[in-house]
């Protein structure tokens, strides 16, 4: 159907939006790259050659992209779950899964430190049982990250699978597959693009996360720092430049990021038959 | 016709019963166990640790001046980006869903961009600007005004961060309900704002709501962005979450958990009325789709 | 005039949905714009009503040069095609809409708005509907409704898209016969747009045939019907037996009673009526036996077929009473005797 061109207001509408996105979103992030410009290439790559800045690139991808995988597979099967079978309670549980989203990352970081501590009640648990410590070390971040992912994921695949035509495998019954070929042949395919997808949003979403992971880090440099924590610290040192610096490439990061993502949900929607 | 269409009974369960029951009960109690350990026990674990020393003492730090005083910045905050992020949403919606022009889906993809940054690079850019050694910086202290580590820093950096959440919600659900009903409006001799106030928002105002609530929950809920440009001054620039922050880092492990809980709180009514609004807004797109049979 | 278009054209990207479109339609008049999809109809419809604006071209309604007036100002009535009822409103209040927005000073009291509202719903008898919701309606019921919604406003002309696009058969022959006799009863300029030929023929006391978005012929239903202007049109408009006279065997044609000598042209149409079939003296040198039939109610349906050695087997539709049918005693397989009594020529 073409677009109606009598509607009113697409002036006024579009300028605003315009207007707004410029002041708040498109001016300030053409600000840093401006200062960026002021750095030359040597001051840059010093910057971002520091083994400071490397090793928190390493921890903040590294326990980014363990926690979104981890996410990815527990998610799916709380989705999995929550599509499929009937359990007692499952309304609440299935609301429940938006709480990262709802729930304050300051909030989320005292609360999974206080349990996930050597002295709290998991943390101690664990310590005891297989001495693995899990707060103020680089396995708290992904504790933290998992987390902060879960529903990125869940809320992914829950639509696909609730769309997903069951007549399908029950087509592969009929034509003599058994209950686990029909999953790897039938059901995978079919959900694999949205659990990718979920598992770029959890990932997207990690690296960047400050609230919920500063409390459980334990913010070791060389160790536990994450990227973001280190941009602070450069600012609190008024080290403009090494925190826009590492800011830039962050951004950029995120920009491919999310390039990627539009472009998976892109081939999601192809799969599922919707373009 | 509505009543007696068929293609809107919800389809018979799917196969539940063919996986086998030991499948089931495993894959059942992973996932228990993990809303368990990461969603529950979290939850819980605020309200044990507020009251951990009785009701007085978790009354008493909520009394304290300076969380009071965090709690009017987070109050104010709220109050003033919510409405402005509603406005944004609501124009770049009728633009988008409504219109078409060159370059909509690099628009689509901008609105979204905020979501995908870190909330510290959204406080770092406005630093950048406004900052003592920032583009405008000195000229504002010239002049006295004092954006960053004070109370506009934090509202912007809240406004970039609640950015898309209210378009993000209005332009697929725009795009799905169509046009017809508001040319429909027009032809019978309606205005433009009369079109939109009768018509258009009583089609979306579930989901208008919606994003809204989750406007408002990020609002108030913000940490890292906020953290930034805050400079944490106590009883001044210290919105709720910050508060929290300086509570626990001062081993104040009360006081920080009272003003969690009531964040925590905060967050559950936005689940449950979340949950309510989803329910509404699915009940008026069906009602719509069999309108248009 | 009531409604007059002068030279509209409309462009989507490189498709060209109206090219020039010069139209007058006077006052009273139900009109039916027919033609298949994508030819421009619709489109043609949303410029008159405002809905849309044509690159080129004027409109006029009663007179007055309405191009550049937005849709609210020019006093027409639309019904959509899916009727775009508000769904948050009830019937009565779909209805009193039109009302209520007036500016306060053209505004009717809301006693009058109620006498109107409800004097409608008798016109369309759905009185008895007025608190309920567009969901809970059924098709039938959201057309009619949708129809005194936009004859709240009382329009100058009114304008239907598709009217009965949506709606099971037998709801759709009532309401054509029930919309005829409404105009009849309002005598409202009006203009439907359709691609049901039947239903064009049905309803409308005029119909403008549209094709690729030009105006192909414009007449009454017996107008298009019996002297379609265009090959097009006489394929468009029932059905139609085709036979070109330079593949097709002469000595056959000629024995139809198709003048070949001096033709008119090279395409022969031929209405299944308009062929007579009788049985045969010579089978053997007949070449056309009857298929199949089938009843039409009154009227019979001939399937023949024709077994030339010049061109490839061919079915020829014809038609005649049931009563004469049954006269002829025809057998399947039998060879007749064709006689055609009119063609239509085109080249």
């Amino acid at each position: 159907m073409p677009q109606s061109h009598i509607m009113p207001g697409f002036r006024p509408a579009l300028g605003f939006t315009l207007f707004y996105l410029a002041l708040i979103v498109l001016i300030p992030l053409s600000a840093m790259l401006l200062k960026t410009l002021q750095l030359n290439l040597d001051q840059f790559c010093d910057i971002l050659t520091s083994r400071r800045v490397l090793t928190s690139f390493q921890v903040s991808f590294g326990a980014a992209l363990i926690a979104a995988a981890i996410a990815a597979v527990l998610g799916s099967v709380i989705a999995w779950c929550l599509v499929r079978y009937p359990f007692p309670g499952k309304k609440i549980f299935d609301a429940l899964i938006d709480l990262p989203f709802a729930l304050p990352t300051a909030v989320a970081g005292i609360v999974l430190a206080t349990i996930y501590e050597p002295k709290g009640w998991i943390g101690k648990w664990v310590m005891e049982a297989i001495g693995v410590q899990i707060a103020y070390k680089p396995l708290g971040i992904v504790f933290a990250l998992i987390f902060i992912g879960l529903p990125f994921v869940v809320r992914t695949i829950e639509p696909v699978l609730q769309e997903f035509d069951s007549a399908m495998e029950e087509a592969a019954a009929s034509l003599g597959a058994n209950r686990w070929q029909a999953f790897i042949e039938i059901i995978l395919p079919n959900i694999l693009p949205a659990a990718i997808t979920g598992f770029a949003l959890a990932f997207a979403r990690g690296v960047g996360e400050y609230g919920s992971v500063i409390f459980i880090a334990g913010n070791m440099p060389y160790v536990s720092e994450i990227v973001p924590l280190l941009i602070i610290t450069k600012l609190e040192q008024y080290d403009y430049a090494g925190a826009t610096a590492i800011g830039l490439i962050m951004l950029v990061l995120s920009f491919v990021l999310l390039l990627l993502i539009n472009g998976l949900q892109w081939w999601m929607r192809r799969r599922n038959g919707q373009l | 016709m509505s009543a007696m269409n068929p293609s809107f009974s919800h389809r018979a369960k799917p196969l539940t019963l063919n996986d086998s029951a030991w499948v089931r009960h495993t894959l059942v109690v992973i996932s228990l166990l993990t809303i368990g350990l990461f969603l529950i026990l979290p939850l819980a674990t605020v309200l044990i640790a507020a009251f951990a020393k009785g009701w007085s003492t978790y009354a008493a730090s909520l009394s304290e001046p300076d969380a009071l005083a965090a709690m009017r910045l987070t109050l104010l905050t709220a109050a003033i980006t919510v409405p402005l992020t509603t406005v944004f949403g609501v124009s770049a919606s009728w633009a988008i869903a409504r219109f078409e022009f060159r370059g909509k889906n690099l628009l689509i993809t901008l609105i979204d961009l905020p979501f995908s940054v870190s909330p510290v690079i959204a406080g770092l850019i406005y630093v950048l600007i406004f900052g003592a050694q920032g583009w405008i910086g000195p000229w504002l202290s010239d002049h006295d005004i004092k954006i960053i580590f004070a109370v506009p820093g934090i509202v912007l950096a809240t406004l970039f961060v609640t950015f898309p959440f209210v378009a993000r919600e209005l332009i697929p659900l725009m795009q799905e309900i169509g046009h017809e009903e508001e040319e429909a409006a027009l032809s019978l001799g309606a205005s433009g704002w009369q079109t939109f106030f009768k018509i258009t928002v009583p089609n979306i105002k579930w989901g208008l709501l919606y994003g809204v609530l989750l406007c408002n929950a990020r609002a108030m809920g913000e940490f890292g962005a906020v953290s930034v440009v805050s400079g944490h001054i106590r009883g001044l620039t210290n919105t709720l979450p910050l508060h929290v922050e300086v509570s626990y880092n001062e081993y104040d492990f009360v006081g920080a958990f009272a003003s969690a809980s009531l964040l925590a709180g905060l967050a559950v009514v936005t689940l449950v009325v979340k949950t309510f609004l989803e329910w509404k807004q699915k009940q008026d797109l069906k009602a719509a789709r069999q309108a248009a049979e | 005039m009531s409604i007059t278009l002068h030279k509209i054209s409309k462009q989507f990207g490189t498709f060209k949905a109206l090219d020039n479109i010069n139209l007058e339609i006077p006052e009273g008049e139900l009109v039916a714009l027919l033609g298949p999809s994508g030819c421009g109809k619709t489109t043609l419809l949303r410029i008159i009503a405002g809905l849309e604006q044509a690159d080129q071209g004027d409109v006029f309604l009663k007179g007055d040069n309405v191009t550049d007036q937005p849709v609210k100002n020019r006093q027409i009535g639309f019904v959509f095609q899916h009727y775009a009822l508000f769904r948050h409103m009830t019937v009565f209040d779909n209805i009193a809409f039109g009302l209520r927005v007036k500016p306060r000073k053209q505004r009717p009291s809301e006693a009058q708005i109620r006498d109107k509202v409800h004097s409608l719903l008798q016109l369309v008898q759905l009185d008895w509907l007025h608190d309920r919701f567009p969901d809970q309606l059924s098709g039938g019921q959201r057309q009619r409704i949708a129809l005194a919604r936009a004859l709240a406003v009382e329009p100058s002309v009114l304008l239907l898209d598709e009217p009965f696009g949506a709606l099971d058969a037998s709801v759709r022959k009532d309401l054509r016969l029930w919309l005829r006799h409404l105009h009849h009863e309002l005598n409202v300029t009006s203009i439907f747009v359709t691609h049901d030929q039947e239903e064009a023929m049905e309803v409308s006391s005029q119909i403008v045939v549209l094709n690729h978005g030009k105006i192909e012929q414009k007449g009454t239903p017996s107008e298009i019907y019996d002297q379609p202007k265009s090959d097009f049109v006489s394929r468009f408009i029932g059905q139609t037996n085709v036979f070109h006279i330079e593949d097709d065997d002469h000595g056959w044609l000629k024995s139809t009673g198709i003048i070949v000598d001096d033709p008119k042209g090279i395409v022969a149409h031929v209405r299944p009526h308009n062929i007579s079939v009788e049985k045969t003296a010579d089978p053997a040198n007949s070449p056309v036996y009857l298929k199949d039939w089938q009843h039409l109610g009154g009227t019979i349906r001939l399937e023949l077929q024709r077994n030339g050695n010049h061109s490839p087997a061919t079915t020829i539709y014809a038609e005649m009473p049931n009563e004469q049918f049954k006269e002829l005693a025809l057998q399947k397989g039998e060879h007749v005797t064709l006689r055609i009594k009119h063609a239509h020529w085109f080249n």
